[in-house]
């Protein structure tokens, strides 16, 4: 194991982190010296998230050891990591709205004058001290409500600076900053290092990471894929270190002829959502739809399906306009979603597989507004043994199924619509391996069958498996079409990361 | 270069929460004056005496109730914590004739204290909503009242004199009883505005997730408040044996509804975080004082509840139209550094 020079502030060690039959950290190792900016790369969902709340004393490991100034320490909560000197940067910042500002940064640690009362003068007034420091002008109170992200960071860096915190840890600080605003950021930084701190940058803005950090960490599938200093590291190696999987044959897409336009998105936006989103899904077509999380891909789809309003742009499904923002008109239209939160969004997990599967069908089976239970059981018996759903018992709760079969009951709803459209969104988040080959057949069988499918997926492998054409947004833009032929996962990830053209 | 001027965004913030208490002032205002051109009576010292002292037990209760709806929760066992901690307290006197007035009023204390501790339990350990947690044990209360009481009624003539006489007697002019209520809801005002542990809990109410992040104990917290709330209420108890002297196991039935108007009239964010103690006791003294008002004026009773219903509505689409305002007014202008 490469390690740094100066002994290191913090020490993870082999730690490893499973969410029940998730494996979300596997023997990660991760050394941050003090005076350094260390850069934590992945891909999504590689495991960055649960290794930072793991620093922070959300999660507990379940193996691996955690080592302050080479003291053993364990976590009860975050008080301790707090207390041991760790402060976290969340990408949006958790502040309370109704206190004031002052009153965030010195949350449970006010200054005190006789009789333990809160001393307010001498909280505003280390507060001032604290962002003349940043180089900040915030009145400290103000409430935190209404604040920019930008600023509600520099609350938080004012909080960590306020309890003299070594280590900071920075998730996505500058995902949603203005250019200014990143170079202030980037000030603070420095200061920090400075100071002797070691600063933990998550970011998906390589330029970024080199301007800024010494080191980097790269994590892929939640496992420790290489650690070492920058110098001498291009972009492109690092994507390569993040992505370097093999392609397998899981995938196995069908080749058809695109037929007719049955989705046709044209200059869609949401003001500061996504901006000018325009594209078209052919029958027979599965379109990936790419980029990293937050660049507003699953937004784009809630605002095709209408669940969210748009605030320009035009959808048609079938050559016929959509009327926008109705998700009943999108689903007359013979428009179909999965959605990415399938327990939250996609089922109704305390009723029954029966129940689930008929819940768009309703209009169809009921006599007269009345539903009775055999219509109900006939669709869903059918459309189980179709996709060979996995149940007890179609009245079993959808809520004892596994995630593969649940998402199968989320297809199963959509399909007996017999949609002409359907969009999926991480259609195989959270299942096992055998299950997801199930799905991308079906999927694939859809489009053999004239069904216009367009795909969002943060598996990169998955996309360039199954899409016969990838887009890719990058901040809320669609930045770049790829045809199968020319898909390859460097090139995706680079227009992801907002890099495309640069090197390729 | 130390000192910050005031920004926008915190002269309208403090603006729009002074107006909000004002409010209430005004608003007492506009029914204490027609009501004293009709009747100049209604504004001697007596009858302010009993404006004061009708809207006392309730903001008492008030105080209380604050804590718990400051953390996003609520507490609907308050009558009925109320009414087990009064039935015990006369009892006790009752019984035994010889008890110190303090240790019986303590007596009620310990009854509301061991209440609040029951739903904080449940609310803080038990992980269950408050509104379920405390809507049971507001019957659970009441049964054990009913259980107790066996259908008795204590009376007047069975309780002590001195303990009678702090529900009339006055120091300086003023009852005693609003003395004790103005000493309560102080305490709480201060507690709230002043210690860490009373910012804590506006920190819960308005973002409880990152309440947890920033370590604050919360479970520790909304216990406390819990049990602060019960501990108000078995003094609101033991106030109101001295205050009406007739006690069964009826009493102060429905009074929770009663405070939950007051907190909200006075300004308290029903949804948590924001809202204060003193507020919260000017609604319940508007509430009370607009019921006198109507019986001056000989408006029939059943007016008052639809007015009280209709204070509370305007209460909080004034609150809504605020919350909007400041929201809006916040998020115009940053104090960018420029």
């Amino acid at each position: 194991m490469d390690l740094p020079p100066d002994p290191p502030l913090v020490l993870l060690e082999g730690v490893s982190k499973s969410f029940g039959a998730v494996r979300a950290l596997t023997d990660v190792t991760l050394a941050l010296a003090p005076g350094e900016a260390h850069a934590l790369l992945g891909e999504n969902g590689a495991g960055k998230s649960t290794l930072i709340k793991t620093l922070a004393g959300v999660h507990r490991p379940d193996a691996g050891r955690l080592l302050v100034d080479g003291e053993e320490a364990r976590f009860s909560g975050p008080a301790d990591a707090k207390a041991a000197g760790i402060a976290v940067i969340y990408q949006e910042p958790a502040l309370f709205g109704d206190l004031s500002i002052a009153e965030n940064v010195y949350t449970g640690r006010q200054p005190l004058r006789s009789g333990r009362r809160i001393d307010t003068r001498a909280m505003h007034a280390d507060t001032t001290a604290l962002f003349t420091r940043l180089g900040v002008v915030l009145d400290p109170a103000r409430p935190a409500r209404g604040l920019s992200i930008a600023d509600q960071q520099m609350v938080e860096i004012a909080k960590a600076l306020s309890f003299d915190a070594r280590v900071v840890v920075m998730d996505e600080p500058t995902a949603a900053l203005s250019a200014r605003e990143v170079e202030r950021l980037f000030a603070v930084v420095e200061l920090l290092r400075e100071q002797g701190a070691a600063v933990l940058f998550v970011s998906h803005r390589l330029d970024e990471v080199f301007s800024l950090c010494q080191r980097a960490t790269v994590l892929r599938d939640g496992k420790h894929v290489w650690s070492g200093p920058l110098t001498g590291e291009t972009p492109d190696g690092l994507v390569r270190r993040m992505v370097g999987r093999e392609l397998s044959a899981l995938f196995p897409k069908q080749d058809t002829e695109a037929g007719d336009v049955l989705l046709s998105v044209s200059r869609l936006t949401r003001e500061g959502v996504f901006t000018d989103v325009s594209f078209d899904v052919r029958a027979g077509e599965i379109v990936g739809l790419s980029g990293l999380v937050g660049a507003g891909r699953s937004e784009v789809a809630r605002a095709i399906f209408g669940i969210d309003g748009v605030d320009a742009g035009e959808v048609a499904v079938g050559g016929k306009p959509l009327r926008l923002g109705s998700p009943t008109a999108a689903m007359a239209a013979g428009i179909g979603f999965v959605p990415e939160d399938r327990r939250q969004q996609g089922l109704v997990v305390d009723a029954s597989v029966e129940r689930n599967v008929a819940l768009a069908s309703l209009g169809r089976l009921s006599w007269f507004g009345l539903l009775f239970g055999r219509g109900e059981r006939r669709l869903a018996e059918d459309w189980a043994i179709k996709l060979s759903i996995k149940a007890g018992r179609l009245g079993a709760a959808v809520s004892t199924l596994s995630g593969g079969n649940q998402q199968k009951v989320v297809l199963a709803k959509w399909l007996s619509r017999r949609p002409s459209v359907l969009i999926v969104d991480e259609p195989t988040r959270g299942i096992d391996v055998g299950t997801k080959a199930e799905v991308h057949r079906l999927l694939s069988e859809l489009a053999s069958e004239g069904v216009a499918v367009l795909m969002i997926s943060s598996e990169l492998p998955e996309v360039l498996g199954m899409a016969d054409r990838v887009l890719v947004m990058h901040e809320g833009r669609l930045v770049e079409e790829i045809a199968r032929a020319d898909a390859t996962e460097e090139r995706v990830a680079l227009a992801a990361a907002g890099r495309s053209g640069a090197e390729s | 270069m130390s000192v910050v001027a005031p920004s926008r965004a915190r002269r309208v913030t403090e603006t729009i929460g002074r107006a909000r208490e004002l409010g209430i002032v005004v608003a007492l205002a506009l029914v204490v004056i027609p009501t004293a051109l009709v009747n100049p009576r209604f504004v001697e010292a007596q009858s302010i005496r009993d404006l004061l002292l009708n809207a006392s037990i309730v903001a008492i209760l008030v105080a209380g109730q604050t804590l718990v709806v400051v953390t996003r929760n609520v507490d609907l066992s308050v009558g009925s914590t109320l009414g087990l901690s009064a039935f015990l307290t006369a009892q006790t006197f009752a019984d035994h004739p010889d008890t110190p007035i303090l240790v019986g009023l303590l007596i009620g204390v310990v009854v509301g204290t061991a209440c609040g501790a029951v739903n904080g339990i449940l609310v803080a350990a038990g992980r269950v909503p408050s509104l379920v947690v405390t809507l049971g044990t507001l019957y659970v209360f009441r049964g054990i009242d009913f259980a107790l009481a066996h259908g008795r009624q204590i009376n007047a003539s069975e309780l002590p004199d001195d303990l009678l006489a702090l529900g009339t007697s006055r120091i300086l002019g003023i009852p005693w009883l609003v003395v004790v209520t103005v000493v309560v809801v102080a305490a709480a005002s201060l507690y709230m505005r002043w210690y860490r542990s009373g910012r804590d809990l506006y920190a819960i109410g308005s973002n409880p997730e990152a309440a947890v992040l920033a370590g604050i104990a919360v479970a520790r917290r909304t216990f406390g408040a819990f049990l602060l709330s019960g501990t108000v209420a078995g003094l609101a108890g033991a106030l109101w044996v001295a205050r009406y002297g007739t006690v069964d196991a009826a009493a102060a039935t429905g009074l929770e509804l009663q405070v939950i108007a007051a907190v909200v009239v006075g300004g308290v964010a029903i949804f948590g975080g924001s809202g204060t103690v003193v507020g919260a006791a000017l609604g319940a003294l508007l509430l009370s004082t607009i019921a006198s008002c109507l019986v001056v004026l000989r408006i029939p009773a059943f007016w008052q509840q639809a007015i009280s219903g209709a204070l509370l509505i305007g209460a909080i689409t004034v609150d809504r139209l605020l919350a909007l305002r400041l929201s809006r007014e916040l998020r115009g202008r940053s104090d960018h550094d420029g």
